[in-house]
């Protein structure tokens, strides 16, 4: 009667108590609970959720390991083919992948196959258990990994695993990428990217911090001076912005400035740390994808009194997670949805105090299948505001393509890469992630890091391309 | 591979990465190493050159070995410390340094003038940025106001040793406030040194003294740099004639590779990033209202920022 028992949820920080601190909200499942999730499971012979994962893990695998109790043989049926579980269990869009495939969810709800995979990986680290799988040969190459971010630390762990030697280059003196500057603390905390990047580096993959490779030597300089392929995962690092009158008023941000600033350069701990962040009493946050929820709610827990996430299409077109539009919902983001932002208006010494918005109403279905939104005429209004975070997108970083001759690019200036071996038009070169896709997931970006690392062990065992 | 590291670690000095070691091994042996160094920041030198403005020569020889004239860093000075953007005004490949000027106008910079030769900076990343665009021109006039004079030099350097006709004007508000100009006369044709008081040089504003030379001679270039009203003071003059002028942005920064949109700028009107796009533009161009209003964004945190620094060294009182 596996049915009568419910999906088991995750239990939370309550929402007051949490936008008062940077804590994680879900605080995990028990031993007792994870064992009567994972319950739950099928075990079907055939599958499906494995083919909504893009990097395949097995899950009835894992959670089978989890409902006998054997907790440790689930993190390593996993991390045969995930480097980041920790990571995955909590950012991944199960609901979209593994989970919407599940022969449960057709009857009701899913197997909570995220949460079971958090816990494993928490279970693991929290008793400090890892078991470091070092690679029983050394295999001739070396690989240069660029971006430490999901993707080339997915093909970083990977290739080390197989016995090359990899070295990644990072930008900034940390290593993450987006897990580190991008995604909040009380998302992900930062001491579970810190172990899993240990854990790469106990594997032997050495990382090179302050490296930004493009301006202090050049893809060229690594395949001639050592390296015999490159893996190109520099993410979709050049935000977007509305273009309207006044965004260059002092208070408006890219999500990205915004998120770096508190996550990375702590300014959350402003002045025991030197990085300001502006921090408003009202503020606008611009976009309906995940990195609108984070603004919004790091907005909140640094202070506002009111965050408005200003939305131009309604809200079953949200590209946010589910559960992170819920979470903003439940702290107390205001939703101003059918809403566009037309212009930011300044006080006289050019700080923000408002933003002009327009309603806009659904028409006909454009290019990407999504209704169009279309100004409501005379619909205009303003709120009130001291702090705008643009959160619209980025553009691919142009420092590698720029500088890496025959190097294909696409018309948004992302680099061409093959979608299975993510080999590009430069011989060694490999490239996957965002600065491929343009801005995407987590989970799509190791799936690339993944492939690209089979692809470099097949050309460097046979030196063909 | 473990005798190569041991008699490599000797080589290379200290460093503190894990790993390096092997690596660097790896890389002098096959003989062009891409990684040259290490990640320690040992600063050789640290000196006042005026009251308000220090000199710092530090360790960075993968900065140092890929560096052109017109780029710049970013450094972190510990753990708590913010990113901040300063231009490279020298390097010394063999020794694997860059030379650093940096004006004391906020905590980071106030603290940087208080370190010492033998302490380390945390973190350096660079070059960063485009490098100016050297050429023979014909006759180039390198203007640089205040701590706009240390950026200014190694771009006078590398237009004189192109076989450009230099001529060189620096101003400042006082004497006392007047850098590397032994330094400027040595790679300009002619110089002329200005001081808003008179207290050294012509009592005059430098685009007085640019107007006077174009007025004299053919300019075939200007490159300009220094506090903002100057560099929008030099493009308004040398726009009538059409004389290409370069102004070098200064702009609130994080990570100084594109990824923030913190330097966003308007040119020609349209949205650039100093950081990726910079931070030279064509003077003409740049909307220097837009400019002055970002630059002033954190005017009121930098002043905690620095009361803080200030109570913790017991300089002031809290309620100073």
């Amino acid at each position: 009667m596996k049915d009568k028992v419910p999906r088991q949820p995750m239990p939370e920080q309550p929402p007051v108590e949490r936008v008062r601190n940077f804590r994680e909200v879900p605080r995990g499942y028990s031993d007792e609970t994870a064992r009567l999730e994972a319950s739950r499971c099928l075990q079907c012979k055939r599958p499906t959720c494995v083919d909504g994962c893009p990097v395949r893990v097995d899950i009835p695998g894992f959670i089978k390991a989890i409902r006998d109790g054997d907790f440790l043989a689930s993190i390593h049926v996993i991390k045969m083919t995930n480097s980041l579980p920790a990571v995955c269990g909590r950012v991944c869009p199960q609901e979209e992948q593994c989970e919407k495939l599940c022969v449960l969810t057709k009857k009701g709800e899913s197997v909570a196959i995220g949460k079971l995979e958090r816990f494993a990986a928490d279970y693991e680290r929290e008793r400090e258990q890892l078991e470091i799988r070092a690679a029983s040969e050394r295999k001739e190459g070396r690989v240069a990994i660029i971006g430490s971010g999901p993707a080339g630390l997915t093909a970083a762990g990977e290739l080390a695993k197989m016995g090359y030697r990899v070295t990644v280059f990072e930008a900034f003196h940390s290593a993450g990428g987006v897990l580190v500057y991008g995604i909040p603390e009380f998302r992900l905390p930062k001491a579970i990217v810190q172990y899993e990047i240990e854990a790469l580096e106990k594997l032997g993959v050495e990382i090179v911090l302050n490296r930004v490779v493009g301006s202090a030597g050049t893809v060229n300089d690594l395949l001639s001076e050592g390296f015999d392929a490159v893996f190109i995962g520099t993410g979709a690092g050049l935000p977007l912005f509305l273009e309207i009158p006044g965004e260059n008023l002092q208070g408006v941000y890219s999500a990205n400035e915004y998120l770096t600033r508190a996550n990375l350069m702590k300014a959350y701990k402003f002045p025991e740390y030197d990085t300001p962040i502006a921090r408003g009493d009202s503020i606008a946050v611009v976009g309906g994808g995940n990195v609108a929820m984070d603004s919004a709610r790091m907005a909140l827990r640094l202070g506002s009194k009111k965050v408005h996430l200003i939305y131009r299409r309604s809200r079953a077109e949200m590209p946010a997670r589910v559960e992170e539009v819920h979470h903003a919902e439940e702290e107390g983001v205001i939703f101003q949805l059918l809403t566009n932002p037309v212009r930011f208006i300044g006080d006289e010494k050019g700080r923000l105090k408002a933003v002009e918005c327009v309603r806009m109403e659904l028409g006909e279905p454009d290019d990407s299948g999504r209704r169009r939104p279309v100004v409501v005429k005379g619909s205009e209004f303003t709120i009130d505001i001291d702090v705008a975070i643009v959160a619209i997108g980025n553009g691919p970083n142009p420092l590698i393509p720029r500088t890496t001759p025959g190097l294909a690019l696409n018309k948004w200036g992302n680099i061409v890469a093959h979608e299975e071996s993510m080999k590009t038009s430069r011989k060694g070169v490999f490239a996957g992630g965002d600065i491929v896709t343009g801005a995407a997931t987590v989970i799509l970006a190791m799936g690339a890091g993944r492939k690209a690392a089979m692809a470099i062990d097949t050309y460097l065992q046979t030196g063909e391309w | 591979m473990s005798a190569v590291v041991d008699t490599d670690s000797a080589v290379n000095g200290p460093c503190g990465r894990r790993g390096f070691d092997t690596l660097a091994a790896i890389a002098l042996w096959r003989g062009r190493p891409f990684i040259t160094g290490c990640s320690v920041h040992l600063i050789r030198l640290n000196e006042k050159i005026s009251p308000n403005v220090g000199k710092m020569i530090v360790d960075a020889p993968d900065v140092a070995r890929y560096r052109r004239p017109g780029q710049f860093i970013m450094l972190r000075i510990d753990e708590y410390g913010e990113r901040i953007p300063l231009t490279i005004a020298d390097v010394d490949t063999a020794q694997g340094t860059i030379t650093l000027y940096y004006q004391i106008v906020g905590k980071t910079t106030e603290h940087m003038a208080r370190m010492k030769a033998g302490e380390q900076l945390k973190d350096i990343a660079g070059p960063l940025g485009h490098p100016t665009e050297i050429r023979n021109f014909g006759t180039a006039v390198c203007v640089g106001g205040g701590i706009g004079v240390a950026p200014i030099y190694p771009i006078a350097a590398a237009l004189h040793r192109e076989g450009n006709r230099v001529i060189g004007v620096i101003g400042a508000r006082t004497k006392d406030l007047l850098i590397l100009e032994r330094e400027m006369g040595e790679v300009s044709e002619r110089l002329v040194v200005c001081t808003d008081d008179g207290s050294h040089g012509r009592r005059a504003f430098v685009t007085e003294a640019l107007g006077e030379i174009m007025a004299a001679e053919k300019v075939d270039i200007v490159v300009a740099i220094g506090p903002v009203p100057m560099m929008r003071a030099v493009s308004e003059l040398t726009s009538p004639s059409a004389i290409k002028t370069l102004v070098s942005l200064n702009s609130v920064m994080v990570d100084g590779t594109g990824m923030c949109g913190g330097c966003r700028a308007i040119v020609d009107g349209k949205p650039v990033f100093v950081c990726v796009d910079g931070p030279e533009f064509d003077g003409h161009q740049v909307n220097f209202d837009e400019l002055m209003t970002r630059l002033n964004t954190y005017r009121d945190e930098e002043a905690v920022s620095m009361r803080e620094h200030r109570c913790r060294l017991g300089e002031v009182g809290h309620e100073g």
